[in-house]
């Protein structure tokens, strides 16, 4: 567990059914959440998203190549782990079964997570940090732009208070992405590579499944696909300034969503969990 | 007055009179984060907004208020958060936006709201005054600041970002 999602944790209740989504119901545990209501599946996805990418970002404490980066990341996982906070208390009140933020964090295994595979890939180098920031915030902040006029209150004042906060994550990940592309024959190299290895998980944004699509006519969730024009847009102007060409069409890997996941989740959960599951309830 | 209107009185000033943790010449009340004071099922209740959602001061806050409040003979006094409408920058008071500057860190500048994604922005430097200042990077030692330097008189200095 990095520090930093450490530091954020550290006010927790008692995990009261630490059994719920525990060790002992592996296989069971991606399942029972599909199962369970649209809404909470939904809310968890999105938290999904904000945590794994959180705890990516976290990795880099301590890290960074500059004194300002090692500044900038953390903050910019605080963000993530912050709106993933606010996601989870609200899956485990729509629930009902005592499931607060921590069980839902700590206590379900990699098949439970229903986050986009883009989230989960490793930090790589900084460029491929960089880039994977931006083709996510370049999508979360029109996303969460909608959001805020969601007929669900407790989503739309959420996404109020993260909209503000991906503008940021978009701004600060486009100038390294510009800075990268356009610079050196090394870090544009670097940038146009992270690019392509990056592309194909882009498409899992996009996706819905049949409970979200429902949200979606409910007025409850956004349509992922009326964002597209946002994004294309950014991702464009980010590219040409950068001087790297948009990838081809290709095709895109999925899974995420339904917790069939990269080999890489498993690792950072088992890091990430580690200390709660070894020390059931731990405070600090 | 009634009892119950002086506790919520008495609740108010000690929660609006909270130092924050991480810009301790600010209150409570001067960076806008206290929400107000009720009394609800015979409890008082204060409400507090978060700043940045995954800003780490916020638990401090919380802690800070409820020990202030149980000193204010209020121990039994609930702390809520609550998110809607979203803080912003533009809750900081007059009083909050002049004790800032005087102590070095620059003001955010203007509404929030009608900052482009992609806009230039100018900070002038609180020590000198001159807008003849650079930004460092987009954050700070804080996730509400970013860190400057004034090309005038040399020195670095935190800008509160306009959230």
């Amino acid at each position: 567990m990095s520090s930093t999602t450490a530091a954020l944790q550290s006010r927790r209740a008692p995990a009261r059914k630490a059994k719920a989504g525990g060790r002992t119901s592996r296989p069971a545990a991606g399942k029972a959440d599909a199962a369970s209501s649209p809404l909470f599946s939904y809310v968890v996805s999105l938290a999904d998203d904000a945590l794994v990418l959180g705890h990516r970002l976290s990795e880099w404490t301590g890290y960074a190549p500059t004194l300002e980066e090692d500044i900038a990341l953390p903050n910019l996982a605080l963000d993530l782990i912050g709106q993933a906070r606010f996601f989870y208390a609200y899956a485990g009140e729509i629930e009902g079964k005592g499931r607060d933020e921590d069980a839902l964090a700590y206590l379900r295994d990699e098949h439970g997570f229903s986050n986009v595979l883009l989230a989960e890939q490793p930090n790589g180098d900084f460029a491929a940090t960089m880039l994977r920031q931006l083709l996510y915030a370049a999508f979360m902040h029109p996303y969460f732009q909608a959001l805020t006029a969601s007929k669900d209150a407790r989503l739309a004042e959420i996404a109020a208070k993260a909209v503000k906060e991906m503008a940021y994550h978009v701004r600060h990940s486009a100038e390294w992405v510009i800075r990268l592309g356009d610079g050196t024959e090394e870090s544009r190299r670097r940038a146009a590579a992270a690019l392509d290895e990056l592309w194909m998980y882009t498409g899992e944004l996009f996706e819905m499944g049949e409970g979200e699509r429902a949200l979606v006519g409910a007025g409850v969730a956004v349509d992922r696909e009326s964002i597209r024009p946002a994004w294309d847009a950014t991702i464009n102007r980010v590219l040409a300034e950068a001087t790297l060409e948009r990838p081809a069409p290709c095709g895109m890997q999925s899974g995420g969503r339904a917790g069939r996941h990269t080999e890489y989740l498993g690792r950072m959960l088992a890091e990430m969990q580690v200390l709660h599951r070894a020390h059931p309830g731990v405070t600090w | 007055m009634r009892r119950a209107d002086l506790d919520l009185e008495r609740a108010r000033a000690a929660a609006a009179a909270v130092p924050d943790p991480e810009i301790p010449v600010l209150t409570l009340e001067d960076l806008g984060v206290l929400r107000g004071v009720e009394r609800r099922e015979g409890r008082v209740v204060v409400k507090l907004t978060p700043t940045y959602t995954g800003c780490p001061a916020t638990q401090f806050i919380r802690l800070a208020v409820e020990t202030a409040l149980a000193l204010a003979g209020l121990a039994d006094a609930r702390v809520e958060t609550v998110l809607s409408p979203p803080w912003s920058t533009d809750d900081i008071s007059a009083e909050g936006r002049r004790k800032l500057k005087a102590y070095g860190i620059a003001p955010p500048a203007g509404k929030a709201s009608v900052r482009a994604l992609f806009g230039e922005e100018t900070v002038a430097c609180p020590r000198c005054g001159s807008s003849s200042t650079s930004r460092i990077s987009e954050f700070g030692s804080t996730p509400c600041k970013a860190l400057w330097r004034c090309e005038a008189c040399a020195e670095p200095f935190d800008a509160f970002k306009c959230l």
